[in-house]
């Protein structure tokens, strides 16, 4: 399996190692434990095992820190080197003993950094893999084992402290839960499977990390099954990703027999990055894997799951549904972004699948926002939004900076959740418009708090999304594209609008939020009790009231940090900063090219113009919500949430964007059933759907795969036609294509089975019977016992004859007898 | 002296016998036509046997005789002996009625 | 020791069950917990047997037969007395062993109407001894011997203590079985008439013989194509129902729903493994040339299976029968495993047997203790188990999250390798084809979570219906099911987190089943091949083996 490394020549880059870079197996295994303990014995805890699952991942996130530390100072021993080269010319770079591979050539080491002239992106550190057999077959070994590098430290981090202060949250939040520990488990299995995940070695155990994050968060969102709501929600949620992992196994079974049967992450991107690998089959795994991409990370058109999900716990919300476990497909993406880079030719492109799929979600995301009552909801459709901007980053080819987004969108994202648990804990809702509203008098730490994470989102200066957002604009190609010498991978303009666009709509819809929850006059107070769960017990009635300390505390730390963080990485050159305080996170966390497993590519040159007009756009939205909400409504009354005679009754146009809107697009109706749609609007909605599929399969074959222009047309269109068909029925008819498998087709799978196969079965049963039926009477009791039995008559009649002879006279006997022999005596004399 | 008239003799009493075991009723007499029959074939044997005495053969014909004349005695005994038994059971020796086999 | 169970481990291990059958009869039939103690004790004592033979197994030839009997038995037909097991049989072995001893502790607290134990145990015993001996008997007599023992208690199983219509489906289980046995037996005697044994690598004695060990390595090759194809075809249907494969499975939902809970666990957890296992033991290896014309349709008729069998379970009312409905979708999997013709497929197979039986017969369990609480299986009229008994329900959602093929359970190692070795068949066959068969399979896992999901959904969430609110029958795991179902739960994350201890055993066996020795080469080496050199090398194989004849 490893014969492809072994046959490598020379390295070119000098390998990590490190006691906490290598055992980071540690970390999730911790949790793991802490899950079966937490498990077992739980219950018998003072604190019902919640102390165990806090302990446990604080001492992981203070090993992810150390896991960190170690890999920075690593980063640093390699600029070092590399400097020390260029300045004297005869230093050798040590690799990290023990770590498996020869230290490298020193030229090539020298080579590597002149390539990254740019300096922020350093010399070649090759990730720390450890390895043993996990199981054999078929003569093959495959491991287990873990790699750490930049981008496993970050995810660590990240993970860690989000579940860290989750946990935390939740002590207070779901107190008296009746399913207390069940849920401080889950919450343990749920960080051990997504740790496992991104400390992965090897892509087959991240499908298996990937579907357990899975079931953890079906366990999660149903965590109150009772209601049927939730355990419907938690089978969406975990059937559309089980179609995204459809698309996960074919892709990676296509790419482990693409790459010569390996694996290993680090194989197969080097041999994608040097085109060894099939350009076709790299293609076709890149979009397998793009469909659980789509599913995990809620991606335009399988989104749909992730506002559902939203029924589950808040601080689940926040870890899972928002802040971890749906960037795993991005950090899919990230992870094997040879794959993703070589298969979509995200260099010198101007679009393709991964970025229009991103700039789509993160489009659908924001507008989405809009029309949403639900605290959370928005907050859910803000999710899917930024997850759009950060596959889009990806699809352009501005690696850090969706690493980056990511990062900074854990904490903030993070924050936001937690925020609007908080003010749900007080006022026993998520409705914004019927439950809340003027909340900052009674909530100030929460109000400030969620204000901070609002403006982060929004993406204004100087808080951490500003920064992150700033790089993904500029990593589309920026202004580049139009002064004809794009300094990016591609001039990916389509999706500069998009993102600025939907930069505009996140600022507008987070300004709505904070109006209809923090301000105008409190709404609520007629709490009541049908409510199901309530998300929370129902202990204190009466006027809402700021929450307790382990609630708050995490709040302020998360608003610490979504300020903070976007300092990490500021553009290279600002304000005349030395190199040593810029792009920071990138120089720590991008794996150089010269680590063989990360393509080149090339890094945009950061604009002033850019972020000012970027910045421009944001502001004049929050103005123009802030004029809708805080002026024109707030002076029609302090309790309305929206204008009587506002935009939509007015044009029709508007109204059915509404509509629209606020049926989500028929996503849902497509999938599961609903109201049948009236046929124009079926129609209309079924055309965008079909141009949209046929386009993207016509564009994909024509530049992907450099098919001739007409057949891709063809093939387009067909798609395009089906696509067409199918939602045209399902929304002109009312059933979804999951309610058309589950009704119609499984019946008719049980019809065929009931009336056609086993009827047959039955029928074989049956005639054999009739037939055997038939030859008992015909042949055995016609023919056979009819011989048999006159056989038997004529005997007896014969008898009842010949029994007058028997008279049982001796002497007769005897003169028969002797007659006979007379006769015999005679006979004989004369024959002889 | 000529074979032929010992064989007449013994084909006479042979018929005799016969007729008598075939038609009379009496047990006892049906016993004593046997021993007729057996007697017609003692005399052809011992005819036979002084006839042909120089043919030689291992055994004489008389010794057969006195086989035969040992055998009737011992078959008159239980022939008797049964007669008895059924007379005790039938109160009579008549054939006629003794038809036990009768189908 | 060690030369007594390499003599006598096997075979004691067989009969062992059977001994205590007769002994049980002798006792009467008032003492029951007797009957209890004797079945329980004299299956504690194979399976401790089993362990035994474990520890006595040697991993590092775990391709070639050990402990081998070799004695004589019916000399008019060249029909020996011989047993051997190898790292195919042996997972399967133990799986037998471990099973049986379990149901009979289950049922200790659940004897069915009509009670009798008995009865009910000596059946056990003896279907035990059928199975066991399957696994291990070497000749196509002795086999077919053992396979055809299973038939009867099954039989009186469902047809005595089932469901209100038992006696049809214990009827149509018993004739469809049949019929399938009957075919086999005349492909049996097919190959007993044309093949040469001399000839093959571990010859046997005899030209005309039913030494598998014989017809594995070459001593058909001398039989001609078509005849081939007819012996495999009759192979094909006599496995193919016992699998039981699309469209030969009418048999399996309705005996699957009125059998006895024990009875579906049996039935599933081994009863099916006879099929697939007379595939991979029999059928491919003997007749590998045949195999691979048949590859395309074993292919076909298993992803119809995984469709059909996962729509079907979304159809079902009846929890038990969506069980069963969902046999026929894993076993699909297996067979497409098998179908693929490489180690890895076979592998996967061979793994998926045995996570099949143990998830499997792990939610007949639960299933049949749900129906002795609610006594129905209605699932409208379910609902709530996590409320009235939340350890069960809890059992059942793990147990359906592993038949889904969760990764870390051991349903996933069975369906992923499978899917996996869907992509690269064996040479000789259409790689686009088993391609396009990979891509139907991840659709059917899609269709797994969404009706085990579903299930689990009606039965275990949500709250009880009025029906059952209150009812005080209703209760919580029993000290009996605990200890039979721990060891499946147990198991059922050990080979999730370390598939190794199947794959090592499975392995080298399954590499060797494949290698058919001839003169100038194996059918493994043909299989290998692209498709018409492939099909020229067999013919080369086997007109240099009939020329040598």
């Amino acid at each position: 399996m490893h014969a492809f490394l072994a046959a490598e020549g020379p390295s070119a880059a000098i390998q990590a190692g490190g006691w906490f870079l290598e055992n980071v197996w540690i970390i999730p295994a911790i949790m793991a434990c802490s899950f079966a303990i937490i498990l077992f014995f739980g219950k018998r805890m003072p604190k019902g095992g919640s102390e165990i699952g806090i302990a446990a991942v604080l001492a992981c996130f203070v090993l992810s820190l150390l896991t960190g530390a170690q890999w920075i100072s690593e980063v640093n021993r390699a600029d070092n080197c590399v400097a020390v080269e260029i300045s004297e010319g005869k230093y050798e770079c040590e690799s990290h003993e023990g770590a498996g591979e020869q230290a490298s050539a020193f030229g090539e080491v020298l080579g590597a950094a002149e390539e990254e002239s740019e300096g922020a992106y350093g010399a070649g550190l090759k990730a720390v893999v450890s390895e043993r057999t996990w199981w054999s077959n078929g003569g093959v070994n495959f491991t287990i084992g873990t790699m750490a590098d930049g981008l496993t430290v970050t995810l660590l981090a990240v993970v860690t402290l989000v579940s860290s202060l989750v946990h935390i949250y939740s002590t207070d939040y779901v107190a008296g839960d009746r399913r207390f520990t069940h849920y401080f488990a889950f919450l343990s299995l749920f960080t051990a499977a997504m740790l496992f995940f991104v400390t992965s070695a090897n892509t087959l155990q991240m499908i298996v990390g990937w579907e357990l994050v899975g079931v953890c968060s079906f366990a999660l969102i149903g965590h109150w099954w009772e209601d049927q709501a939730n355990s419907d929600a938690a089978l969406k949620a975990f059937l559309t990703n089980r179609v995204g992992d459809m698309g996960l196994l074919i892709g990676m079974i296509v790419l482990f027999f693409a790459s010569g049967e390996t694996w290993s992450i680090i194989d197969i991107n080097k041999l994608a990055i040097d085109h060894t690998t099939s350009h076709t089959l790299l293609l076709i795994s890149a979009l397998c894997l793009l469909t659980a991409v789509m599913s995990k990370s809620g991606q335009f058109f399988l989104h749909t799951w992730l506002p559902d999900a939203m029924a589950g716990p808040t601080p689940v919300s926040a870890l899972i549904h928002a802040a971890t476990m749906v960037v795993a497909g991005i950090y899919l993406v990230a992870r094997l972004y040879g794959v993703f880079f070589e298969g979509l030719s995200i260099a010198g492109s101007s679009i393709n699948a991964l970025a229009l799929i991103g700039g789509i979600t993160t489009l659908v995301g924001a507008s989405l926002a809009f029309v949403q009552d639900d605290i959370k909801k928005v907050l859910a459709y803000s999710t899917i939004s930024q997850l759009g901007y950060m596959a889009l980053a990806l699809g352009v080819g501005a690696w850090t900076a969706a690493i980056f987004h990511l990062f900074t969108h854990a904490f903030f994202k993070a924050l936001l959740f937690l925020g609007a648990g908080s003010v749900s804990h007080a006022v026993h809702s998520f409705n914004m418009k019927t439950d809340m509203g003027g909340m900052r008098k009674f909530m100030p730490t929460t109000y400030k708090t969620f204000l901070i994470g609002s403006i982060a989102l929004a993406g204004l200066p100087p808080l951490a999304g500003f920064w992150s957002k700033d790089e993904i604009l500029v990593g589309t190609g920026g202004w580049g594209f139009f002064e004809g010498k794009p300094h990016s991978n591609g001039a990916y303009t389509v999706m500069l609008i998009m993102g600025m666009i939907t930069a505009a709509m996140t600022a507008a819809y987070m300004t709505r939020v904070i109006y209809l929850t923090f301000y105008g006059e409190f709404r609520g107070g007629h709490h009541d009790d049908d409510h199901g769960h309530a998300d929370a017990h129902d202990a204190h009635h009466g006027d809402p009231h700021e929450s307790g300390p382990r609630i708050l505390w995490p709040l302020r730390i998360l608003a610490f940090l979504a300020v903070t963080v976007g300092f990490l990485n500021l553009p290279p050159g600002f304000l005349g900063l030395p190199k040593g305080l810029t792009e920071r996170f990138g120089h720590y966390v991008e794996p150089s090219s010269a680590a063989k497993y990360f393509p080149k590519i090339n890094h945009a040159d950061p604009s002033w113009s850019l972020a000012i007009f970027s910045t421009i756009v944001v502001l004049s939205a929050v103005a123009a919500a802030y004029w809708y909400y805080f002026v024109k409504v707030n002076r029609q009354s302090p309790a309305a949430t929206e204008l009587v005679n506002g935009p939509t009754s007015r044009s029709s146009v508007l109204k059915a964007g509404h509509t629209l809107l606020k049926n989500r697009y028929y996503l849902d109706h497509i999938y599961d059933s609903g109201k049948p749609v009236p046929a124009v609007g079926a129609g209309i909605v079924a055309s965008l759907f079909g141009l949209a599929a046929g386009s993207a399969l016509g564009f994909t074959l024509d530049n992907g795969l450099n098919q001739a222009f007409l057949p891709s047309l063809t093939w387009g269109l067909s798609l395009g036609t089906v696509v067409f068909g199918i939602v045209g029925l399902a929304l002109s008819t009312g059933v979804g294509v999951a309610s058309f498998v589950k009704k119609p087709l499984a019946w008719a799978t049980n019809w065929t089975h009931e009336n056609l196969l086993d009827a047959t079965v039955d029928q074989v049963g049956v005639r054999s019977v009739q037939a055997a039926e038939a030859v008992y009477k015909h042949i055995d009791q016609g023919v056979i016992d009819t011989a048999v039995n006159s056989a038997g008559a004529g005997s007896s009649g014969a008898g009842g004859e010949l029994r007058r002879l028997a008279s049982g006279k001796v002497q007769q006997y005897g003169t028969i007898m002797f007659a006979g022999a007379t006769l015999l005596a005679g006979l004989m004399i004369i024959i002889i | 002296m000529y074979l032929v008239q010992f064989l007449l003799l013994s084909a006479v009493l042979f018929c005799i016998g016969v007729y008598g075991v075939l038609v009379r009723r009496n047990a006892v007499l049906v016993l004593m036509s046997i021993e007729l029959i057996l007697n017609a074939v003692n005399i052809n044997l011992v005819a036979f046997g002084a006839f042909n005495r120089d043919v030689g053969a291992a055994i004489p014909g008389e010794v057969f005789a006195l086989f035969i004349i040992a055998v009737a005695a011992a078959e008159v005994g239980v022939g008797l002996a049964m007669v008895l038994t059924i007379y005790r059971n039938r109160k009579s020796i008549d054939l006629h009625q003794v038809d036990l086999l009768k189908g | 020791m060690e030369a007594f169970i390499d003599d006598w481990g096997l075979t004691l291990v067989t009969f062992i069950p059977l001994v205590g059958a007769l002994v049980m009869m002798a006792i009467p039939r008032v003492n029951e917990s007797m009957h209890k103690a004797v079945a329980l004790g004299t299956t504690l004592v194979a399976a401790v047997l089993g362990v035994l033979l474990l520890a006595n197994f040697d991993y590092g030839a775990a391709g070639d037969l050990q402990f081998v009997v070799d004695k004589s038995w019916i000399d008019v037909i060249n029909s020996r007395y011989i047993v051997g097991l190898d790292g195919m049989s042996l997972p399967l072995l133990l799986l037998t062993l471990g099973v049986v001893p379990l149901c009979i502790i289950y049922s200790f607290a659940h004897f069915p109407e009509p009670h009798n134990p008995k009865t009910f145990l000596t059946l056990i015993l003896v279907l035990e001894t059928g199975m066991l001996g399957s696994f291990i008997a070497q000749d196509l007599i002795l086999f077919f011997v053992f396979f055809e023992v299973v038939l009867l208690p099954m039989f009186f199983l469902i047809g005595v203590w089932g469901g209100d219509d038992r006696r049809y489906a214990s009827l149509k289980f018993f004739l469809y079985t049949l019929f399938g046995s009957a075919l086999m037996l005349i492909s049996f005697l097919a190959l007993f008439f044309l093949a040469d044994g001399t000839v093959a690598e571990s010859a046997a004695a005899t030209v005309n013989t039913f030494d598998m060990r014989a017809l594995s390595t070459g001593a058909t090759s001398v039989i001609g194509r078509s005849a081939q194809l007819w012996i495999f075809g009759g192979m094909f249907i006599g496995f193919g129902v016992k699998v039981p494969m699309f469209p030969f499975h009418t048999w399996l939902p309705d005996a699957h729903t009125q059998a006895p809970t024990v009875g579906s666990v049996i039935l599933a957890a081994v009863l099916l493994k006879l099929g697939t296992y007379g595939f991979v033991r029999i059928a491919i290896p003997f007749l590998p040339e045949a195999a691979a014309a048949w590859a395309p349709i074993i292919g076909l008729l298993a992803v119809i299976g995984i469709i059909y069998g996962a729509l079907g379970c979304l159809a079902q009312q009846d929890m038990k029968r969506l069980i069963a409905f969902s046999s026929v979708a894993h076993m699909g999997f297996v067979m497409l495993g098998i179908s693929t013709l490489t180690d890895f497929g076979i592998n996967a197979a061979v793994f998926g047997m045995v996570a099949h039986g143990l998830i499997t017969g792990m939610l007949f369990f639960v299933a049949g203790s749900m129906k002795d609480r609610y006594h129905t299986l209605d699932m409208n009229r379910l609902g709530g188990l996590l409320l009235q008994g939340p350890k069960m329900g809890w059992i059942l959602a793990f147990a359906a999250m592993a038949s889904l093929g969760l990764p870390g359970l051991a349903g996933f190692w069975g369906e992923f390798p499978a899917i996996l070795a869907a992509y690269n068949p064996a040479e000789i066959l259409s790689a686009g084809l088993w391609r396009g068969y990979m891509v139907v399979a991840a659709l059917g896992t899609v269709l797994a979570a969404g009706y085990l999901l579903w299930m689990v959904q009606k039965t275990a969430f949500g709250t009880p219906t009025e029906e059952f609110e209150n009812d005080p029958h209703i209760h919580d795991v029993t000290a009996f099911e605990w200890i039979a179902w721990t060891p499946f739960l147990i198991l059922i994350v050990v080979f999730g987190f370390y598939p190794n201890l199947i794959f090592d055993l499975t392995d080298p066996a399954v590499i060797k089943s494949l290698k058919v020795e001839g003169l100038n080469g194996t059918a493994a080496d043909c299989l290998e091949m692209a498709k018409s050199a492939g099909e020229a090398c067999f013919a080369d194989l086997r007109s240099a083996l009939g020329s040598g004849n």
